[in-house]
């Protein structure tokens, strides 16, 4: 998926005009983040189990060299095998050679946000597979050949109007008067349509919520089920991880998937977590035959040390999403890339380049929500910061903000400056705004008049108010 | 071109400003690893009687659209399992895993169902397995891999009987693992999980359209476990 990053600004005012978008979104207050507080009131070891699972990864990602030799180690005494990668190019390359080796054609995938990084879906179409993602949400947007605009739920931005067009225009083999009103009727159609691709993959693709090194397991988490059919079925079952997936013991994995689904969801736990190691036994009866875990780096060994390590904690809930007001207002494919949200405004920068993705961390009012709810404890809005500063300090933010900022500086440094121009504005203002008691515009804040009135002062500062009190 | 495997392990030791730990630095790591130590885990079900974490897995199970019938014995299998399906008007088709945990039930005793021991295959309706063990906290199924107990036979039928005993049911997700530990235990020491895991709560479900909760997306549309007493509850 090629970014659109840049054009956060362009596509955040088409998506605040977009009818269908706007009603989209407001399914995610009550599903998401009414249940997910339902869950944590009742669940009293709540904010210490966040505390052992900060320290779970601190240990973890201290220790990542470690870790990752461990559970390739057990992978390898279980008969499957690991293919460290560095970047998405020898991740789909590595995919592909499993495949071609295996002669496969239906390429059944599970969700995979990994898969979405390194748009493996893409790469394996132009070299002749057929890959078909087999979650809902990830099908839906498959067949209308758009990007995730959420990290668990794919298609949130759509209606269900717009998904029974989808299918209408795809599965044309069925009568094309048949009813589409209403969720059920979708499902079923999916799961019959989903059923047989099932059956005849050849390989199946999962993502991998962790690793565990004391096992050399892939843990999946799932409620629809269809992780699990794509990975029993088929002849190989191939892991798309990102390193920092690992962690030490299937203990340390129970402590944060006590977290993850009440996160997520807002469920006590998901419908399905399974733990996959190895291919299956000689005497088993079904499972795969062959288990590849595709180990990408992608830039996350780099993140190791810096500003941005408390990002590697994060395990994809997409609470930090959920609870986001302008990822409320703008939908996920404003953020232009697979990653959005604040814990996108913090990841995407350092996957493709903050000359790419420069608008995602001012893209944030910092109200702190995002870091207040998200079971990992990452300060995202620090990063956000972070990354405001040195897309300052390169020059990169464009050149009317750094006069502004420049002009502002220069009276925020002087207090004396500042509080005589500044009385002198809020007095000058309120005059002007005395009649009407508002602004429909002002020059040079058209960003603010814009869309809303600018109440006019009511005469003096906030200093000089503060200082006739004492 | 370099070898990314240790391009990365190197990339990883630069930024953490070290190289490869050495014995004595690797060796506090192992034990972490070989002692597997429990972290925090939830009063809700640990804090319970067996009786009461029977009651809890029950409500939590129930709390997330799976159905549960309690039965005395083994006997009493059949009846609850026919009564099941004919009240919901399913089919009397049965594939039951071959698994021996299964053999004390005589299905004889309904000659109404037709019984089919095996591997689950597209089309089989309605699927009856066992468990290894069940989690009270928040009302999960625990079932493993292996020549007796096909993952598949959890997935493809629309129905989804799972037959547990009321002494499979523990507390925590920690008390399977600590099943599995024992059960897939190696001579020379640790132990080797079985191929597949399954921790299954309530039937399949999905809710990418609209944020409205449908159940049965891939997996079984019904989750019905026929929970027998044996004296202990």
């Amino acid at each position: 998926m090629k970014p659109t990053s840049h054009a956060f600004k362009e596509n955040a005012r088409a998506a605040l005009g977009d009818v269908n978008l706007q009603k989209a979104m407001t399914n995610l207050r009550a599903g998401f983040v009414e249940r997910r507080a339902l869950m944590i009131s009742r669940l009293p070891e709540w904010d210490g189990l966040r505390d052992e699972a900060v320290a779970i990864k601190r240990h973890t990602l201290a220790n990542l060299d470690f870790y990752l030799e461990s559970f390739e180690r057990n992978v390898i005494a279980n008969g499957g095998k690991v293919h460290w990668c560095r970047d998405a190019a020898e991740a789909n390359a590595t995919v592909l050679a499993i495949c071609r080796d295996l002669g496969a054609k239906t390429v059944t995938k599970g969700k995979s946000m990994i898969g979405e990084e390194m748009a493996v879906n893409e790469y394996l179409e132009l070299n002749g597979m057929i890959p078909v993602e087999t979650d809902l949400g990830e099908y839906i947007i498959q067949i209308r050949h758009e990007g995730p605009s959420h990290i668990i739920a794919p298609a949130i931005h759509l209606v269900k109007e717009q998904i029974a067009e989808s299918f209408r225009a795809t599965h044309t083999k069925l009568d094309p008067k048949r009813p589409l009103d209403d969720a059920r009727q979708m499902c079923d159609e999916a799961r019959g349509i989903l059923r047989q691709q099932f059956l005849a993959a050849d390989v199946g693709i999962t993502g991998a919520n962790f690793l565990i090194a004391e096992t050399g397991s892939s843990i999946i988490v799932t409620n629809e089920g269809n992780g699990d059919l794509t990975q029993t079925l088929p002849r190989a079952h191939i892991v798309l991880a990102s390193l920092e997936k690992i962690v030490p013991t299937l203990e340390d994995a129970a402590t944060i998937l006590r977290l993850l689904a009440r996160s997520a969801t807002g469920q006590e736990f998901s419908s399905y977590t399974t733990v996959s190691t190895g291919p299956r036994r000689p005497s088993d009866i079904d499972g795969p035959g062959q288990y590849h875990v595709v180990l990408l780096d992608n830039g996350r060994s780099a993140m190791l040390g810096t500003e941005f390590e408390d990002m590697l904690r994060c395990i994809r809930c997409a609470a930090c999403l959920n609870h986001c007001p302008v990822y409320e207002a703008v939908g996920g494919k404003s953020y232009g890339w697979v990653y959005p949200g604040p814990m996108g405004s913090v990841l995407t920068p350092t996957l493709v380049g903050i000359e790419e993705a420069g608008n995602l961390p001012n893209a944030s009012t910092f109200c702190g929500r995002c870091e207040s709810v998200c079971p990992m404890r990452i300060p995202l809005p620090k990063m956000m910061r972070h990354w405001r500063e040195r897309e300052f300090s390169r020059h990169l933010s464009p050149a009317s903000w750094r006069w502004g900022l420049a002009f502002w500086t220069f009276f925020a440094t002087r207090p004396r400056l500042y509080h005589a121009a500044s009385g002198a504005a809020a007095r000058m203002l309120g005059f002007f705004g005395k009649r009407r008691g508002r602004f429909r515009s002002l020059p040079l804040a058209s960003g603010w008049t814009g869309s809303r009135d600018m109440p006019a002062p009511q005469g003096r500062s906030f200093h000089s108010l503060w200082k006739s009190r004492s | 071109m370099t070898d990314a495997r240790a391009d990365t392990l190197d990339g990883i030791r630069r930024a953490l400003k070290r190289g490869k730990l050495d014995e004595q630095a690797a060796a506090p790591l192992a034990a972490r690893l070989k002692a597997h130590k429990r972290n925090l885990i939830p009063k809700r079900a640990a804090g319970l009687d067996h009786r009461g974490q029977i009651a809890l897995f029950t409500a939590m199970a129930e709390g997330v659209n799976a159905t549960v019938a309690r039965v005395a014995s083994a006997q009493d299998v059949p009846g609850a399992v026919a009564e099941y399906l004919s009240r919901l008007n399913l089919p009397s088709r049965l594939v039951v895993t071959p698994d021996p945990a299964l053999d004390d039930i005589p299905w004889a005793k309904r000659p109404l169902l037709e019984i089919r021991k095996g591997r689950a295959e597209d089309g089989d309706a309605v699927g009856v397995t066992a468990c290894s063990a069940a989690v009270a906290e928040t009302g999960t199924l625990m079932l493993h891999s292996g020549p007796e107990s096909p993952t598949r036979n959890n997935f493809l039928p629309d129905t989804h009987i799972v037959v547990l005993r009321a002494n499979q049911v523990a507390a925590s997700y920690e008390d399977g693992f600590d099943q599995l530990r024992r059960k897939f235990a190696k001579p020379e020491g640790g132990f080797s999980m079985p191929r597949t895991v399954n921790f299954i709560t309530g039937p399949s479900r999905t809710a990418d359209i609209e944020q409205r909760l449908e159940l049965g997306m891939h997996g079984p549309r019904r989750l019905h476990i026929v929970l027998i007493d044996d004296g202990q509850a």
